[in-house]
C-alpha cells in the first residue's frame, strides 16, 4: 500500500474539504459559463477525459502521470472542476471524492448504463428469491467485515481486511444466534410449506451449505462460500478490493474508493429501505458498541463472541 | 388458547420428535433406493454403511478440519467388502462413494435434505413446515480443500440421545462406564467410552465456534464476566475429564491384570479389548489437551486485540455501524422484506460497469470460434529416464548371507572373534571385514529399536579385556553372542507406558 501511504502524506486539507461537497450534482445556476474564463473544447476534452480515467476504478492516480496531472487541474481550477463534474452527471455518474489518494472516485446513478443489475450480475437470481437474496446479503457481509466498527467506516485512512470464509464463518455465526435464540423462545422457526418468501433469512443462509467438492475442483458456485466469492471477485473488479493472498478462501484488503462506495451510497440507500420496513433499530451515533443487555444466553453458546452490539 | 391438538407441550415434543424421525429418513431411504443402481446391490446393507460413515466422520473431526473424503471412503472399503466379499473392489468403492454422495445429498442445491410436518399454530391453525437439516456437511479447509463434518443432528441420530444435555450425559456416560470396569464387562464398557467420546467430540466442537467468534470482535463480547466465566469452567471441565480419564486407565489396567491371572480362553478377547480402551481413552485426553491449549490462547489474544482496537485514537464522528444497523436487523426478516434491502445495497454498493459496445465484426469472430477443450488430466507427464546406478558397495549380497549365518550362535554359545575371523578368513578373504564391522557394531546393539520393534533375539558383543591377536585386525577380542529378549512381556510393558 504504497500509495496510500504516500497519499496521506501528500494529501492537502483543501482536497479532502472538498470531497464531500463534489458528491453533490451540480446546481444549474452554477454552470461554468459564468466562469471568468470561457470553455474551450479543449477543457471539456480534458474533462472528459479525467472522467473517463474514474470509469477504469483500477486505475491508480499514481501510475499514471496524465491522470495525476488532471487531479491537480481539478483541485486548483474550480471552473475544470466545475466542468468535469457537469461531464459525470451528463454521463449519468455520482461523483463521491475527487482526491490523490481514490481518484476520481464516481460510481453510477440509479438507471444509468454504468449500473449494475442483479439478472446480469447472477443468473439464477433473477429467477431464484433466495440466490438473490443470498447474493445481496453476500455484498452486505463483505462490506460489514471490511468495516466492522462504525469508526473503521468513518477514518478516512483505515484498511479493511477479510477473507472469503471468514465472512462465511461470520454470517453462518450471526444466523446460529439468532437459531439459538429463537429455539430459547420456543419459536418453530420452519417456515410454512409453499410460503418460500416468509422464511426468516437467516435460514436461507443456514440451510445452504458452505461448500461442496465439485468434479473438476472448483469452488460450487452455488454455496455460500461461492457467492461470496464471486462477490469479493466482483468489487475486485469494481476496484473496490485488492487481492492479497490465497489463505482462508483468499484474503482482500480495501481500498480508498471502497469505503466512499459504503458509506456515501450503499449504507445510506439500504437504510433508507430498512428505515420504509420500519424496522430500523435506534442508533444515536455513539457507543453502540456496548454488550447487550440481553446477557442471559451466555453459557456456553456458540456464539457468546458474535457482536451483539445491534442496540 | 383454543387448540384441537392435546396441548402446547405435547404437540411441540410431536414435532420435535417429528424432527427426530426425519433426521433417521435419509438411511432408510439408501437401503429403498439401492434397488435403482445399475446393477445387483442388493447384497449391501446400505444403513449399515451410512452410519459406519457417520461413526467415522465424527471421529476424524478436529478443532481445525473435519474428515477427508477420500479417507472416508478407504476406510469405509473393508466393512463393505465384508458384506459382499466376491464382488470386486471397484464396485465396493462405488457403494462407499454412492452412501457418502447420499449423506451430503450432491443433488440438491443446498446439499442438505427437507422434510415436511404439521403442527398447530397458536390460533388452532394446521401449519405444514419444512426442516431442513444436514448430516455430513462439507466445511473449506486450509489450502480451498473440503473437508467433511458431521452436524449435530446426524450425531444425535448417531448417539440416539435426542435433545439432552451433553454435559451432564457426558456425566452420565463415564460414571456408567467406571461401574462397568469394576464389574469387569468390558464389552459394554467400550461402547460407554465410544459414547463418551462422540460427547467430547461434541463438546468441543461447540467450543471451537465460541472462541472463533471471540477472536472475530473483541469489544462486542462480554469481557468482564461472561468469558472469563465460560473459560474458567471450560477449563474445569478439561481438568475434571483429565482425572476421569485417568481413573480409568488405571482402572482398565487393573481390569486387564485380573483377566490375565486366570486360565480363561476369554483372557486373549479381554486383552484385545482392554487395549481398545486404553485407545480411545488416550485419544479423548488428547482431545482434551488440544481444547485446553486453545482455551489458554484466548487470553493473550483478547489483550492484543484490545491493544489494537481499543486503544486507538477516536476519530471525529461516528459513522454507520454495518453488522449493527444493517446485517443484525436484516436477518430475522422474511426473505421478502430483507431482500429489499438488500437489493438497495447491492445496487448502490457494487460500483460500476462499462457497458461493453459489441462490432459486428468481433462478434462473428467469438462465435466462429471453437470452443477451448478444458483439459481434464493436464499435461502428459514424461516418462521418467531411469538409469541403473553402478553397484558400488564393498560386500555383495552372499557374503552377507554368510557374514550373518557365521553370526548366527545358539544363545547359549558365544564365541570369541578370533574364531569367527579365523572361519571367515576359510570361506573367502574378504568376509572377515564383514564379520568384524558387524562385530563392533553389536558391541553397542540396538536395543531400544529392538523392543519398540519387538524383536525376539539381539547380537551383542562384550571386550573382556583379552586382546585380538590377528594379522589383519587390532583391538579387543570380542565375545560375541545373541541374547534372547521377552517380546511378548515387552509388548505387555508397552501399551502400560503408552
Amino acid at each position: 500500500m504504497t500509495e496510500y501511504d504516500a497519499d496521506d502524506t501528500a494529501r492537502p486539507d483543501p482536497t479532502a474539504g472538498a470531497g464531500d461537497g463534489w458528491g453533490l450534482p451540480v446546481p444549474e445556476a452554477e454552470q461554468p459559463a459564468k466562469g471568468p474564463a470561457p470553455v474551450t473544447p479543449a477543457d471539456a476534452a480534458d474533462a472528459a477525459r479525467l472522467v473517463s480515467f474514474g470509469l477504469q476504478p483500477k486505475l491508480l492516480p499514481a501510475r499514471d502521470v496524465e491522470y495525476g496531472e488532471l487531479l491537480r487541474r481539478y483541485r486548483d481550477d474550480p471552473a475544470f472542476a466545475r466542468l468535469a463534474d457537469a461531464v459525470a452527471s451528463g454521463l449519468g455518474l455520482v461523483v463521491l471524492e475527487v482526491s490523490t489518494r481514490a481518484g476520481m472516485a464516481v460510481t453510477a446513478a440509479e438507471d444509468s448504463v454504468f449500473a449494475v443489475r442483479m439478472g446480469d450480475y447472477a443468473r439464477r437470481a433473477s429467477t431464484d428469491a433466495g440466490d438473490r437474496f443470498l447474493h445481496g446479503l453476500a455484498h452486505l457481509a463483505v462490506a460489514a467485515m471490511a468495516f466492522p466498527r462504525p469508526e473503521d467506516l468513518a477514518d478516512d485512512g483505515y484498511i479493511g481486511r477479510i477473507t472469503v470464509n471468514g465472512v462465511d464463518a461470520f454470517v453462518r455465526q450471526a444466523c446460529r444466534r439468532l437459531e439459538e435464540r429463537a429455539a430459547e423462545a420456543g419459536e418453530n422457526t420452519d417456515p410454512t410449506s409453499g410460503a418460500p418468501g416468509l422464511e426468516a433469512s437467516w435460514r436461507v443462509y443456514a440451510r445452504r451449505s458452505a461448500t461442496g467438492a465439485t468434479k473438476d475442483a472448483r469452488r460450487l458456485a452455488g454455496s455460500t462460500t461461492g457467492i461470496i466469492a464471486k462477490a469479493v471477485s466482483f468489487l475486485v473488479d469494481s476496484g473496490f478490493l485488492q487481492r492479497t493472498g490465497d489463505d482462508a478462501g483468499g484474503t482482500y484488503r480495501t481500498t480508498a474508493r471502497y469505503q466512499l462506495q459504503v458509506r456515501d451510497m450503499a449504507g445510506t440507500a439500504a437504510m433508507a429501505e430498512l428505515l420504509e420496513l420500519g424496522v430500523v433499530p435506534i442508533a444515536d451515533g455513539s457507543a453502540s458498541l456496548l454488550p447487550a443487555e440481553d446477557t442471559d444466553d451466555l453459557d456456553l453458546v456458540a456464539d457468546a463472541g458474535l457482536p451483539f452490539h445491534s442496540g | 388458547m383454543t387448540r384441537p391438538a392435546p396441548g402446547p407441550a405435547a404437540d411441540e415434543g410431536l414435532a420435535r420428535r417429528l424432527r427426530a424421525l426425519a433426521c433417521t429418513a435419509p438411511l432408510h431411504d439408501l437401503d429403498a433406493r439401492k434397488a435403482n443402481l445399475a446393477g445387483e446391490y442388493g447384497v449391501y446393507a446400505m444403513a449399515e454403511v451410512a452410519l459406519a460413515a457417520i461413526d467415522l466422520v465424527t471421529l476424524h473431526m478436529d478443532f481445525d478440519t473435519g474428515a477427508d473424503h477420500e479417507q472416508i471412503v478407504a476406510r469405509l472399503l473393508p466393512r463393505i467388502a465384508a458384506q459382499a466379499p466376491r464382488r470386486p473392489a471397484a464396485e465396493h468403492e462405488r457403494v462407499a462413494r454412492w452412501v457418502l454422495e447420499n449423506l451430503i445429498n450432491v443433488g440438491s442445491v443446498d446439499r442438505g435434505f427437507r422434510a415436511v410436518y404439521g403442527t398447530f399454530t397458536a390460533d388452532g391453525d394446521y401449519v405444514r413446515r419444512d426442516y431442513d437439516f444436514k448430516l455430513i456437511e462439507e466445511v473449506p479447509g486450509p489450502g480451498g480443500t473440503v473437508y467433511l463434518r458431521t452436524t449435530d443432528e446426524a450425531v444425535n441420530v448417531l448417539v440416539g440421545a435426542l435433545d439432552t444435555d451433553v454435559t451432564s450425559a457426558q456425566i452420565a456416560a463415564e460414571v456408567k462406564l467406571e461401574v462397568l470396569i469394576s464389574r469387569g464387562r468390558l464389552a459394554d464398557a467400550q461402547l460407554a467410552a465410544e459414547q463418551a467420546r462422540y460427547r467430547t467430540v461434541q463438546y468441543a466442537e461447540t467450543l471451537r465456534k465460541t472462541l472463533d467468534a471471540t477472536r472475530r470482535n473483541v469489544r462486542a463480547v462480554d469481557w468482564l464476566r461472561a468469558v472469563p466465566d465460560m473459560i474458567a469452567e471450560a477449563l474445569d471441565h478439561v481438568a475434571d475429564r483429565y482425572r476421569h480419564e485417568n481413573a480409568i486407565l488405571t482402572n482398565i489396567r487393573r481390569a486387564r491384570d485380573e483377566a490375565e491371572t486366570g486360565n480363561d480362553p476369554k483372557t486373549a478377547e479381554h486383552k484385545r479389548r482392554a487395549a481398545e480402551l486404553v485407545d480411545i481413552v488416550k485419544d479423548c485426553i488428547r482431545r482434551h489437551t488440544q481444547l485446553q491449549s486453545r482455551l489458554l490462547e484466548a487470553g493473550p489474544l483478547f489483550r492484543a486485540e484490545q491493544d489494537r482496537q481499543a486503544f486507538a485514537p477516536p476519530t471525529a464522528h461516528a459513522g454507520l455501524d454495518l453488522y449493527g444497523q444493517l446485517v443484525a436487523p436484516v436477518l430475522p426478516l422474511p426473505v421478502e422484506q430483507s431482500t429489499r434491502v438488500t437489493d438497495a445495497f447491492f445496487a448502490k454498493g457494487t460500483g460500476l460497469r462499462t457497458p461493453t459496445a459489441v462490432r459486428v465484426g468481433d462478434l462473428v469472430e467469438m462465435l466462429l470460434t471453437p470452443p477451448q477443450e478444458r483439459e481434464h488430466l493436464g499435461a502428459e507427464m514424461p516418462e521418467p529416464d531411469l538409469i541403473a546406478t553402478p553397484d558400488d558397495s564393498r560386500f555383495s549380497e552372499e557374503q552377507l548371507d554368510a557374514a550373518t549365518a557365521l553370526l548366527t550362535l545358539p544363545p547359549d554359545a558365544p564365541r570369541r572373534l578370533s574364531g569367527l575371523l579365523a572361519e571367515a578368513r576359510r570361506q573367502d578373504p574378504e568376509l572377515p571385514y564383514l564379520v568384524a564391522l558387524m562385530a563392533v557394531h553389536a558391541a553397542s546393539p540396538p536395543v531400544g529399536t529392538a523392543y519398540r520393534q519387538g524383536e525376539e533375539q539381539l547380537l551383542f558383543a562384550v571386550d573382556d579385556g583379552t586382546e585380538l591377536v590377528d594379522a589383519e585386525f587390532g583391538g579387543a577380542d570380542l565375545i560375541v553372542g545373541t541374547a534372547l529378549l521377552d517380546a511378548a512381556g515387552m509388548a505387555a510393558e508397552r501399551s502400560e507406558v503408552a
